[in-house]
């Protein structure tokens, strides 16, 4: 789950890393005068609330020098929608902004810690050039990057993050506080079991080093062992998305216009890539879980059917310890509990197919049967097709 | 030969009682698969669907000669379950278990690793349907019926779409040597290119199918390793080209970050070593087939 930029900074705050002086989180601009006053004296930053970068640039972050600049600039960012390079096309409506008091920037620098797949292992990723897109310095600069790896249990060493320093350019009198902040920063990543924790910039202001941003994603397997993080509400997901995961479904709306509903997450991505090569694009992601039984189903065709850009629903399920015949069974009884408004393609593989093709084609209820993917995808898209020229 | 397992491997089930244990170990019974032991602790003593429970792995190895594990511990388990597999002195662990935190799969490799040299532990998964040599030894929950015994080598990050490729398969009448998932997360025990060494070096294996998914760089690797040391043709097919980038697809690892991983970086990778590249998926048995007419023309 990502953590907005105010939820992250409370985390960092309790572990004593050092942050911007905060006057708190609004959703209106009513409570602004109090929030510049518990932020300090002016100027001040005020900043959208929302998971994606490049937020400055996209006009949703701005320094205000007196309190009526504060307010104008607040009342233009909260409810606009903010398009940056990381929202892919789509703008996020901001709901919150949060009010700091402006740090004075003597020089900016990028610190994170990310889970390395190739060592298997947490891993310190920063450099002396902060304030730019890490991709960006990644792709101009690779020789600015350093790597330093994160023991798993007892973090970075302080030798390590010394060294680190240095190579950073930290000047030689901040080196035993970026020391004591990097450290602390591994273990937030460890206590939290997190997969990112991204300070960008982490800057050098006339009072010290501080996180000026942050940016934390933890781990969904281990939130059962963080209570404090599982009971942060979920910015992300959209509210089908949110169904879906109640449901013990996985669910990803896209853009097309063909419903999936696909037993196993690499037989759904694979489903999707089917309808795109047959000349379709599909309109989710939807792995419906090992047990494809009536509920399950039922509450799936649900999911899919709310979006209303859905023109047709491919229906992929290899039944391998769930034997194809009981999950005909399950489509069937979820039919009658679900109107199904567009053309429905049903493609059964595995134990008893036989069986539970011939149930669907017995039932009279209106679906097309399909033998193998090839030959339901392409079938999804005619039935698309048809659907659009006949509305 | 196969690899990984073969009709003398002696399983001991970790998790044998819990419903998901008590389930697919049965089938794997079924299946002919010696299960020698079953863990769960407070249990020992007791049998459990005709299977001797022990409260330790230490206990189950020591009496029964166990030399595998099969891990179906819940997810806040079931890393501790690899660590004492690992202690009771097993090599060969399939840990089935889907939602493991990441940070300790990170901690049982710190362990893998700090035995090498000592001791070469075969840790598959987690998440991930678990090894099937057909006909001699099921260690997981894929669907037994729709294997046969032969020539081809799978190895897939992912579940049901193993299944199908390895359906398409039997469906050309083209047997498997072993099908292993290797998992569909971050961390996992064993990637992609361990396995296709160990098929390289496998007598039984003539050709392998390879499914992978966007995210990661386990295909990449592997796409090296083909290149460098390989010489059995490699059919592969990865998942996740009509996936947008930062979303993810079910599997915690098939996410395209910050550019890498992407669907065309992986293809091209891999044709570039000389693998041969399966768009469709529904295609992937047939492109097999095709290849081995020459050798199968009496069919």
């Amino acid at each position: 789950m990502k953590l907005l930029e105010w939820e992250s900074k409370e985390i960092l705050k309790a572990r004593g890393v050092s942050v911007p002086p905060s006057g708190g989180v609004l959703e209106t601009t009513g409570r602004l005068g109090a929030a510049l006053k518990k932020a300090g004296k002016g100027p001040w930053v005020i900043k959208a609330q929302v998971l994606a970068g490049g937020r400055g640039k996209a006009g949703g972050i701005k320094v205000a020098k007196t309190p009526k600049e504060a307010l104008a600039v607040a009342k233009s960012i909260l409810g606009m929608t903010l398009s940056t390079h990381q929202t892919a096309g789509q703008g996020i409506k901001v709901d919150s902004v949060l009010i700091e008091g402006a740090a004075k920037i003597e020089k900016e620098y990028y610190f994170s810690v990310v889970l390395d797949r190739q060592s298997a292992s947490p891993v310190v990723v920063a450099s002396g050039q902060g304030g730019m897109e890490i991709e960006t310095l990644a792709e101009e600069k690779p020789e600015a990057i350093l790597r330093v790896p994160v023991d798993a249990d007892s973090g970075l060493p302080a030798y390590a993050a010394r060294r680190l320093a240095f190579a950073m350019g930290i000047p030689a009198d901040k080196v035993g506080e970026f020391s004591r902040m990097a450290r602390a920063l591994c273990r937030i990543f460890l206590d939290y079991d997190l997969s990112l924790l991204e300070i960008n910039p982490l800057a050098l202001t006339s009072k010290g080093l501080a996180a000026l941003d942050a940016k934390i994603v933890a781990d969904d397997n281990a939130l059962f062992r963080h209570p404090d993080l599982e009971k942060l509400p979920d910015h992300e997901s959209s509210a089908l998305e949110k169904a879906a995961k109640k449901a013990g479904i996985s669910y990803v709306g896209l853009d097309g216009n063909i419903g999936c509903m696909v037993n196993g997450a690499g037989l759904a991505m694979a489903t999707m890539d089917t309808i795109g090569l047959a000349g379709g694009t599909p309109a989710n992601f939807l792995d419906v879980g090992g047990s494809a039984n009536e509920e399950r189903v039922t509450k799936a065709f649900t999911i899919i059917l709310k979006d209303p850009k859905v023109e047709a629903v491919l229906v992929n399920i290899f039944g391998g310890i769930v034997k194809c015949d009981v999950i005909a069974g399950g489509i069937l009884a979820a039919l009658k509990r679900v109107k199904m408004r567009v053309p429905l393609v049903v493609r059964l593989q595995g134990t008893n197919v036989d069986k539970g093709n011939e149930l669907l084609a017995r039932s009279g209820v209106k679906l097309i049967q399909a033998d193998d993917l090839w030959g339901a995808a392409q079938k999804a898209v005619a039935a698309a097709r048809g659907a659009k020229e006949a509305a | 030969m196969s690899i990984i397992l073969n009709k003398d491997s002696r399983l001991v089930v970790q998790g044998l009682t819990g419903s998901a244990g008590s389930f697919h170990a049965q089938q794997c019974l079924d299946y002919g698969s010696k299960i020698v032991a079953g863990v769960t602790p407070g249990r020992g003593g007791a049998q459990h669907l005709g299977v001797p429970m022990f409260n330790t792995v230490a206990d189950a190895r020591a009496k029964t000669g166990a030399d595998a594990s099969l891990i179906f511990v819940p997810a806040p388990g079931a890393a501790a379950a690899v660590l004492e597999a690992i202690d009771a002195g097993i090599d060969t662990i399939i840990c089935i278990t889907e939602g493991i935190p990441v940070l300790d799969m990170a901690r049982v490799k710190k362990t893998i690793v700090s035995l090498r040299g000592r001791r070469t532990i075969r840790l598959i998964g987690p998440n991930c349907p678990g090894v099937i040599t057909p006909e001699e030894c099921k260690a997981g929950i894929m669907p037994a019926y729709i294997h046969k015994k032969g020539a081809i080598g799978v190895v897939s990050r992912s579940g049901t779409l193993t299944y199908e490729a390895v359906w398409q398969l039997t469906q050309e009448g083209l047997g498997q040597s072993t099908v292993v998932g290797i998992g569909g997360d971050p961390i996992i025990g064993t990637t992609h290119a361990e396995i296709l060494e160990l098929f390289e070096k496998d007598p039984q294996t003539e050709a392998v199918i390879m499914i992978g998914e966007i995210g990661g760089r386990g295909e990449e690797d592997a796409a090296r390793f083909f290149k460098e040391r390989m010489t059995k043709p490699v059919f592969a097919f990865i998942a996740g080209q009509s996936a947008p980038p930062g979303r993810r697809m079910g599997h915690a690892g098939a996410i395209i970050e910050g550019g890498s991983g992407t669907y065309a970086a992986k293809a091209a990778a891999l044709r570039d070593a000389g693998m041969t590249v399966v768009e469709n998926l529904s295609q992937i048995g047939a492109a097999v087939a095709k290849s081995r007419k020459p050798v199968s023309a009496g069919r």
